[in-house]
């Protein structure tokens, strides 16, 4: 199954991923080669067979709800590149109000 | 007296009898450090002040009597646990000055426990690889032949331990990153069975993959590391409430009557020196004792495609976070495989393909799952090469868009049903390269495996063996 450009550029928008034109085409063939590879997984018999998420049989583990220390307002901005006073700053989401 | 070169049981023991001090012990890595970085470039941060005052803390408990499991010795930490007030990059540009406010479980057990941090070790960029090729700050050399890979992700920490740079090491493996590159640099490396080990604060690349594990210089040092880092953690719900054992207690058993299984399909297309140590080494094993025992799994060729699956999937969404908001550089900044895998992840779990492929793939898993309890019944561990061939040149890992999923077509089977495995050296290739074997247990038998290791270690003298550096 090969990929189009169009389905490429839809995927790209997805994932939030700027890409070149030249990425573009450059992944058309590299994701269309590796579908190739997992089409493979049609040969194996899954019929009547449950999916595993995840294989420690666990689920709902859960803790009371209680608040605990967490990170502080300066360590949580640390690491940002663009803040003002104790915000994270971010392009504006909503135009013209 | 060359302090660099003992492992961590040794200088547990020789800090303890005042035969030196944490601050020579970890002076002792950094001046090896120094001198091997420009040809091994194992490491993406190198603490000096901070590792000498760290020693001095930990001499000064060592004075007063505080006895830590680990107190004063010096680790390398693969560079995807965040460390506290430390330069945490997963070998990406995208978090180049990112310095983590918190501790990864892991590192918070160790701390306890007294290590000395050296420094974060290289690692293929996101652990996506199997090569250190694809990290962003340069590739590692393999010790035995610097014109060689060490394998991948935790190509750094296999590197500086082989290369006597750091006492112990821990790093991760979602499909083969501890394994592939301790076999790939002739040392130990433990992948514990998923849920053993807190996930907690590592960066993470397949949620339902991802396993921190020691990489050490021999058998007896990852289980005392696996002593240390085992356990529930409230902060990762994924880890497993089973009690922690000692993990030193078995290391001695004899281990006649012991049943290994050996599968045809592990031993095709594997390079012939690769498959000659590792028939040896079943040689040994019949020696000491155990019995080889002819089973069938299933073929290892539809593990690589459920683990792609599930893995790229995962990844899609684990680096959703990475969006320049709270910490990190623009999406921009992520290379062409973290691009790749995010494409490639994205696209099996949008609408109209998610049951074709993600859904599928988790059946599979089952499949394979299943496949192995059944083993199971049969014989106690399942023994085989880690990879299929040595370390591989420079270079080779830029010529395929699977590589590292085929490289790793050996061990992914296990990976995805969560089971432990732990590979040591058995041999060297006539080129003098390292060559692995992996013995797999079921979940939870971390006691046996490494049992089963270390007897094999002992009998033989391949972890005395240094690279000529």
């Amino acid at each position: 199954m090969a990929l189009t450009k169009d389905q490429v550029k839809k995927v790209a928008k997805l994932a939030n991923l700027p890409l070149s034109e030249e990425e573009i085409t450059k992944f058309e063939g590299q994701l269309s080669e590796t579908l190739k590879f997992i089409e493979e997984l049609e040969q194996v018999n899954t019929e009547n067979i449950e999916a595993t998420p995840q294989v420690t049989g666990l689920s709902n583990i859960t803790r009371s709800d209680e608040t605990e220390p967490s990170l502080t307002q300066q360590e949580a901005l640390q690491n940002a590149h663009s803040k003002e006073g104790n915000y994270f700053k971010v392009k504006a989401i909503f135009e013209g109000e | 007296m060359d302090l660099y070169k003992l492992t961590i049981k040794q200088a547990v023991e020789g800090l303890k009898k005042k035969e030196f001090s944490s601050e020579e012990i970890t002076k002792s890595c950094l001046e090896r450090i120094k001198t091997l970085e420009h040809k091994l470039n194992a490491f993406v941060t190198t603490l000096e002040e901070d590792a000498i005052k760290a020693a001095q803390r930990a001499d000064e408990q060592i004075a007063s009597g505080v006895e830590k499991v680990f107190l004063g010795v010096p680790f390398a930490i693969k560079d995807n646990f965040c460390t506290k007030g430390i330069r945490t990059t997963a070998s990406s540009k995208l978090l180049d000055d990112f310095i983590s406010p918190y501790d990864a479980t892991v590192i918070s057990k160790l701390k306890d426990a007294g290590i000395v941090i050296l420094g974060k070790t290289n690692m293929d960029a996101w652990a996506h690889g199997s090569s250190t090729e694809t990290s962003d700050y340069g590739s590692t050399k393999n010790p035995w032949n610097t014109d060689f890979l060490p394998g991948g992700s935790s190509g750094g920490s296999a590197a500086a331990i082989s290369a006597d740079q750091a006492i112990g090491s821990i790093g991760s493996e979602t499909a083969g990153s501890i394994r592939q590159p301790a076999s790939w640099c002739g040392v130990v490396g433990l992948k514990p069975t998923y849920g053993r080990v807190s996930r907690y604060g590592v960066i993470a690349m397949g949620s339902s993959l991802d396993c921190p594990g020691p990489i050490a210089k021999t058998v007896e040092d990852s289980a005392l590391v696996l002593n240390v880092l085992a356990g529930v953690d409230k902060y990762d719900a994924t880890s497993s409430p089973k009690e922690v054992e000692d993990y030193l207690k078995n290391l001695n058993n004899k281990i006649d009557g012991l049943t290994i299984g050996v599968s045809d399909d592990y031993f095709t297309g594997i390079e012939g020196e690769v498959k000659q140590k590792v028939e040896e080494a079943l040689k040994q094993f019949e020696k000491m004792g155990a019995r080889v025992k002819r089973i069938k799994l299933f073929d290892p060729k539809y593990a690589i495609a459920v683990y792609t699956i599930l893995q790229r999937a995962e990844v899609s969404s684990n680096l959703a976070r990475y969006d320049g908001i709270r910490y990190g550089f623009g999406r921009d900044k992520f290379g062409e495989e973290a691009k790749r895998r995010i494409m490639l992840g994205t696209y099996v779990l949008s609408a109209g393909y998610y049951d074709a492929y993600y859904s599928k793939a988790q059946k599979v898993r089952t499949v394979i799952v299943q496949d192995f309890d059944k083993a199971f019944k049969e014989v106690d561990v399942i023994i085989g090469p880690t990879s299929p061939t040595p370390a591989l040149p420079v270079g080779a890992s830029k010529n395929s868009s699977m590589f590292g999923e085929l490289a790793d077509i050996l061990v992914e089977p296990s990976t995805i049903a969560g089971l432990p495995g732990i590979s040591v050296p058995c041999g060297f290739t006539r080129n003098g390269l390292p060559v692995g074997m992996q013995i797999i247990g079921p979940q939870f038998s971390e006691s046996q495996i490494l049992n089963v290791a270390f007897r094999y270690e002992q009998a033989t003298d391949w972890h005395l063996k240094k690279p000529d550096l």
